[in-house]
């Protein structure tokens, strides 16, 4: 499989009018993030502040989760570690199987996705069913979600209702995100009162209360874990805060950074089952524990998964979700992905323009930026460099290293944009996305030279 | 070694140095926190309104559409309205489907965002009836209302008694082309009431 970032995007970029709406939404979210910040005047230290108390859990992870898992355990709620996605699904699926679970009411999770959590169930027999009502889409579609807190950000209204009446019955031609909303209210809820368990990821474990608090806006989560016994939460290990009174600082981050709310509709805690139930929680590494130990991206642990630097993004608004590798797409998911799997997810780290506005953006301030072009090194230095970029590095590496050379090329370059060449052959299919500069009169050598001969005169 | 063991250990090794954890900064105060509170629950989609006393609240809930419309109703306020079905009488939460409006008390109000704090004594004997409810009241008291989250955190016991939820408007979404709709799969409409 074609795995190349560029290609992907070059696919998406072809249907200019859908790209040209899926760069504006997601600006406007960006937009709306702006306005959100904007209505806090202590936003840049409370950055700060989530930053430090990020900073600081992660210094000492090991005595935090094993304080989360005490006071958990005090209140009844059962805790599990695994390994690695494996040894997840493995657990998971155990306790579904000893209450002789049929039907499943899940609520967004990236982790389970990035465990393989839907496929390893379905495989045994289960029927899961994605609650939140982007996520159900991408389920239905069978395809995996184009953006992290927006699955199907990717779809047009009048796809989702062809979407709709191949396969939940629903009239033909529908696309009225209103009409469509209620059919999917009524769909899921018949499923909501039908399964046995529920599942949900973790936004933050609280160690000094020993529990889990769950965001959504549309109450999935809510109904998904309030009605049937059995409720599965599983949480990576970057998951847990020290306190309860830091979920102040980050609840007054996460969603204005999301998508400009002041919080999110519901922001659930759960400390203890319900009566007579059980509430498991199933603690991951699958991978951070390594990332931890790497000094140059352990900030990327930081992340609280908003999205905004996936909407910031002029690369991500101007390829979409499916244009990167790993499942988590954008700055974040480039940062994640390329550490990862440096081969499969080579050339996400170079899916970047380097300017910085995720970085800007970022609720957690990870230095994501300098982190995407850390990788970039690495990734050379393994000698896993994309072919024709190996190829321009080495020229660009020679011409840098002999000025006469260096002249002679930029001379070759102004005569060669003076004579349009950007308008023909191979030059204007690399143009074709970029606004070329006109080529300057004098250059900056020759601006120089003059400068000082007048100075001198 | 057991897979706690692996992790943890992993994790240490890889720990860097310790680092003190920050002072959290001062969140922002409202000259009027309540007014602040009200107009807040109206711009996440909410309803709001500020009465006097028991008898007022009473008076404003019969006033309220979707309550003169209810035929299922639930109140687990004394005093406001009443429940033409006891949730702490069934015994499964499913039975709760088809609840057209329930009526709750919260505990605590976010003069910032709208939110209500509701623990989970005052939910009854089933947490999901907040979400299941076709149509969501709460109340608050005026005194109960601060500026902003961090101020909410300094108030409330989140782990007692081992459930509680930061209500904030109606339940909504924006996942197809990012058009808001109100009513996804919590209640269609969320009035909060503050009392005093």
């Amino acid at each position: 499989m074609n795995t190349f970032h560029a290609d992907k995007a070059a696919a998406f970029a072809r249907d200019v009018p859908h790209a040209h709406w899926h760069d504006t939404a997601l600006w406007f979210m960006r937009v709306k993030r702006d306005r959100g910040a904007g209505s806090v005047p202590e936003w840049e230290k409370l950055r700060n502040a989530a930053s430090g108390i990020k900073a600081h859990t992660l210094s000492r992870l090991a005595d935090y989760l094993e304080e989360f898992e005490r006071n958990a355990k005090a209140n009844g709620i059962q805790v599990h570690w695994a390994r690695d996605g494996a040894e997840h699904n493995r657990i998971v699926g155990g306790i579904l199987e000893a209450h002789g679970v049929k039907l499943v009411a899940k609520s967004k999770s990236m982790l389970t996705e990035e465990c393989g959590l839907n496929p390893y169930l379905e495989a045994r027999g289960l029927e899961i069913v994605d609650t939140d009502l982007g996520e159900r889409i991408v389920q239905l579609a069978h395809e995996p979600p184009s953006h992290i807190v927006m699955p199907a950000i990717h779809k047009k209204k009048e796809q989702i209702g062809e979407l709709f009446h191949q396969t939940i019955g629903t009239a033909e031609g529908l696309s009225d995100p209103k009409v469509l909303t209620e059919a999917a209210r009524q769909h899921l809820r018949r499923k909501f009162l039908g399964a046995q368990a529920g599942l949900s990821g973790v936004n933050f474990a609280i160690a000094d209360t020993g529990g889990i608090v769950v965001v959504t806006n549309e109450g999935n989560a809510d109904m998904g874990t309030s009605l049937p016994p059995l409720h599965i939460a599983s949480m990576g290990v970057e998951k847990v805060i020290p306190r309860a009174r830091d979920l102040g600082v980050f609840l007054r981050l996460l969603a204005r950074s999301a998508t400009g709310q002041p919080i999110s509709t519901y922001t659930t805690h759960f400390h203890a089952p319900l009566r007579s139930g059980e509430l498991h929680v199933v603690i991951v590494d699958n991978g951070r524990s390594e990332i931890l130990g790497r000094e140059t991206f352990r900030r990327s642990l930081s992340c609280i998964r908003c999205g905004a630097c996936l909407n910031t993004c002029p690369v991500y608004r101007r390829s979409g979700g499916y244009s990167y590798s790993y499942l988590i797409p954008g700055p974040i998911g480039a940062v994640l992905g390329a550490q990862r799997d440096p081969v499969a997810h080579a050339s996400l780290p170079f899916a970047s323009s380097l300017c910085g506005s995720c970085s800007d953006v970022c609720p957690v301030k990870i230095d994501l930026h300098h982190e995407i072009l850390a990788l970039r090194e690495e990734i050379r230095s393994r000698k896993i460099l994309p072919g024709g970029k190996r190829l321009s590095m080495r020229i660009a590496g020679v011409v840098l290293r002999h000025p006469a050379l260096y002249r002679a090329f930029g001379w070759l370059a102004r005569s060669l944009l003076r004579a349009g060449v950007a308008r023909v052959g191979p030059g204007a299919t690399w143009a074709r996305q970029r606004e070329l500069p006109a080529a300057p009169k004098e250059t900056f050598r020759e601006l120089w030279k003059k400068e000082r001969e007048e100075k001198v005169a | 070694m057991t897979a706690r063991e692996a992790i943890l250990s992993a994790l240490r090794r890889n720990a860097p140095t310790t680092v003190p954890p920050p002072d959290h900064p001062e969140g922002m105060r409202f000259p009027d926190p309540v007014a602040q509170f009200l107009e807040s629950v109206k711009a996440v989609g909410g309803a709001s309104a500020r009465v006097a006393d028991a008898a007022a609240l009473q008076a404003a809930l019969s006033a309220l559409p979707v309550w003169a419309e209810a035929k299922k109703t639930v109140s687990l306020v004394p005093g406001a309205g009443h429940s033409t079905l006891d949730p702490d009488a069934v015994a499964d939460p499913h039975q709760l489907e088809g609840v057209d409006v329930a009526v709750i008390a919260g505990a605590l109000g976010v003069a910032e965002n709208g939110a209500v704090w509701v623990p989970g004594e005052n939910l009854g004997r089933h947490r999901a009836i907040f979400v299941i409810t076709e149509h969501l009241v709460l109340t608050v008291r005026a005194a109960d209302v601060v500026s902003n989250m961090q101020e909410a955190y300094e108030r409330i016991r989140i782990e007692r008694p081992g459930y509680g939820v930061f209500i904030s408007g109606p339940s909504k979404t924006a996942d197809i082309e990012q058009a808001l709709v109100i009513g996804a799969h919590g209640a269609r409409s969320c009035s909060v009431f503050v009392v005093g």
